[in-house]
């Protein structure tokens, strides 16, 4: 047969129809879902600080309250960096002399702040207060992890939307009394029973709102 | 298979436009083979040339195209402030564009899908290209709500991903039902399109004398040697396709209807909309099968198998879904009036009388008056007469979606928020690009693709008829297809 049919070869294009059509469009789609996901992209950053500050020495060996240093966090919008000042306090009867200090004593010297490399960003976009948050029973450990046990501290949260509403819509998995707020060694969900959680949703009035306009103002 | 020469009907037959009693009338003229079918129609792909005519509407047809796609990169780097929309009007020719160009996409279903299961041979003359004018105006159409989004790069967040924000898209809004239903609309017209003419691309394979042909036509003909068992996997596959796409003819443009259904803006909250949109639809897709059947017709030499009967036929069908639009033109004014509602009567007489009064005068004398000229057989049979008042459809279409969307916008509830839409450049340049966009696609259609379906044209030939009675007098026994077309 002299006409031209269809070469043996020709049999490779259905599976490559198949693999290009089916198969790569849903990779594309898993990739995209799991592989940008600030779960796989920010998760674990941990840049590395001008100054080796312990948090794992100061708030968790020596037991200091996080809102020691973290001052507007029950007040305001952010819980801010502290001040040089705040360091100084102790430091210049403790260790005065340590030449890990010396950026923190430069700082002191001269008036400019130590430049910290902020870890937990936020976009422009989103709108959060942390105020809103402590006061109504979320405690620090919720979306920071054990701070107290991190020599340097790193992400433990993927901060994504996803990752907000998944409390926003069910947020009696994280409520916990004000009192034990910054306690990060404290657990809610071993501690406090559904029930008990629950009354404290009532208690606290929280009817977190899953509007676009809520975060995004 | 021997040739019947008994046929009353043959010599040169022009007008098969007359019923005599007794007889069918003929849907192939002038041919008593099969070979010739197959030459008249291969001979439009194998020309070395196409005829001078197709090169200067190509031309055209890609300038205008590239008119299209310099106003998207304008619009995609700039932002949909380039288009004239303010605040009421939130849409206006985007929208107005991919409801008209849905619209022409449903001829093609219909005649290939519904005209099938009913039987109605004379469709095998003209579904070849119908169904290739529905796949690239439902692409034309695509273009559309995919760059109204302003966003464009987030255009994917149509379509239900997974993602890290949880987002979906609201599952309860027609928009996504639309998403659905045109992709929907789409591949089915594709798959039916393809699965048609793998016979005929197989004749063309065979006939293709360069390698590169035989290579092109030989991939996408799938091996196709006519054998029964081709045939009947075929004629299973095809009825199958058919089944599937005729709901698809009267859902695509119902779930596009509830893009305006749905809301509550006076003259878009309706009952009437589904049935109004679908037989609009049609009406639109004929005349564009009109539209573009009479010059292909002329300049590939295909008269004898796009006949005066076809043209006809189809001239029948825009006049009755002509009178199903204008009934309903007029029922939802009955509706304005009879509801009481003085929002929903503003609404209508604003629509006749109000800024917009010149687009809605237009619609009307183009989709009531204009149809009703085809009562008349010497206008559903004059050429000219038909392909002029075939465009004049076209447009009283467009103007029928601009309508509905730019006047109900324009002035709703509150007075306070009035404003008039007035057109860009860009907005006019998008339009005018989409139809280049539109015949490009189509012109390299009828150069490289079988313009008519040879092999189901054959099987209504009155040779093809077993019982031989007399060809003239065929009652067409179910003998579709039952031919090797190589031959």
């Amino acid at each position: 047969m002299s006409r031209f049919l269809f070469p043996k070869w020709s049999n490779l294009l259905l599976p490559t129809i198949i693999l290009s059509g089916a198969i790569i469009p849903l990779y594309a789609v898993f990739f995209v879902a799991y592989g940008f996901s600030p779960k796989t992209l920010e998760v674990g950053y941990q840049p590395e600080q001008p100054v080796p500050f312990s948090h794992a020495l100061h708030a968790g060996e020596l037991g200091m309250d996080c809102r020691y240093c973290h001052t507007s966090v029950e007040k305001g919008a952010h819980a801010s960096v502290p001040a040089t000042q705040t360091c100084m306090n102790c430091h210049t009867q403790v260790r005065p002399q340590s030449p890990k200090l010396a950026k923190v004593r430069e700082s002191y010297d001269t008036g400019l702040p130590v430049e910290w490399t902020r870890i937990h960003k936020l976009p422009d976009f989103a709108y959060f207060d942390h105020s809103a948050h402590v006061n109504r029973g979320i405690g620090c450990v919720t979306c920071h992890g054990r701070i107290d046990t991190m020599e340097v501290v790193y992400q433990k949260s993927p901060l994504s939307m996803g990752w907000c509403l998944d409390c926003h819509r069910n947020p009696e998995q994280n409520l916990r009394p004000v009192s034990e707020i910054t306690n990060l060694s404290w657990d809610q969900q071993t501690e406090l029973s559904a029930d008990e959680r629950k009354a404290l949703k009532d208690k606290f009035h929280i009817n977190p709102s899953e509007d676009c306009s809520t975060c995004h103002r | 298979m021997t040739t019947l020469s008994q046929d009353s009907n043959l010599g040169r037959v022009t007008d098969n436009t007359v019923d005599r009693p007794g007889e069918r009338a003929p849907l192939v003229l002038n041919m008593n083979t099969f070979g010739e079918v197959t030459a008249t129609v291969c001979r439009v792909n194998e020309a070395d040339k196409a005829p001078f005519a197709w090169y200067v509407a190509f031309a055209a047809a890609l300038g205008l195209l590239s008119v299209l796609g310099l106003c998207i990169t304008y619009l995609i780097f700039t932002g949909v402030g380039v288009w004239g929309l303010n605040n009421p009007v939130m849409w206006a020719y985007d929208i107005t564009n991919f409801v008209f160009w849905v619209g022409i996409g449903h001829a093609g279903t219909l005649i290939s899908a519904i005209l099938f299961l009913f039987r109605q041979k004379w469709r095998t003359g003209i579904n070849r290209f119908a169904e290739a004018m529905t796949i690239f105006a439902v692409i034309c159409a695509g273009t559309f709500p995919g760059i109204h989004v302003g966003r464009v790069w987030f255009a994917y967040w149509l379509f239900p991903i997974p993602n890290q924000m949880e987002m979906w898209p609201q599952f309860r809004s027609p928009l996504l039902w639309d998403v659905f239903a045109v992709s929907t609309y789409f591949t089915v017209s594709l798959l039916f399109w393809y699965t048609g003419m793998v016979p005929d691309l197989a004749t063309l394979r065979d006939r293709a004398k360069g390698k590169v042909q035989q290579l092109a036509y030989g991939l996408f003909a799938l091996g196709w040697r006519g054998s029964n068992r081709h045939w009947h996997r075929y004629e299973r596959a095809y009825l199958l396709l058919a089944a599937l796409s005729t709901p698809l003819v009267l859902s695509v443009h119902s779930v596009v209807s509830f893009d305006f259904a749905t809301s509550q803006l006076p003259g878009w909250h309706t009952t009437i909309f589904p049935p109004y949109f679908v037989a609009g639809a049609i009406f639109s897709g004929f005349a564009m099968v009109v539209t573009l059947a009479v010059p292909a017709r002329e300049l590939f030499g295909l008269k004898d198998l796009i006949t005066l009967r076809h043209l006809d036929n189809m001239n029948k069908v825009i006049l009755v879904t002509g009178c199903m639009v204008g009934y309903a033109y007029s029922m939802e004014f009955f509706i304005a009036w009879y509801s009481g509602a003085m929002y929903e009567k503003f609404a209508f007489i604003n629509r006749a009388f109000g800024q917009y009064w010149w687009a809605y005068w237009i619609m009307v004398s183009c989709n009531v008056i204009t149809p009703q000229l085809f009562w008349f057989k010497k206008i559903r049979t004059s050429i000219p007469l038909m392909f002029v008042l075939s465009i004049f459809v076209n447009v009283g279409m467009w103007f029928e979606r601009f309508v509905i969307i730019v006047t109900s916008l324009a002035n709703d509830f509150l007075p306070s928020s009035w404003d008039v839409f007035t057109p860009t450049w860009v907005d006019i340049g998008t339009m005018v690009g989409a139809f280049g966009l539109f015949f490009t696609l189509f012109l390299l259609f009828c150069r490289y693709l079988p313009m008519i379906a040879m092999a189901e044209v054959k099987a209504v030939m009155p040779i093809s008829d077993p019982h031989g009675a007399g060809a003239g007098k065929s009652h067409g026994h179910a003998a579709q297809h039952g031919h090797d077309a190589h031959h």
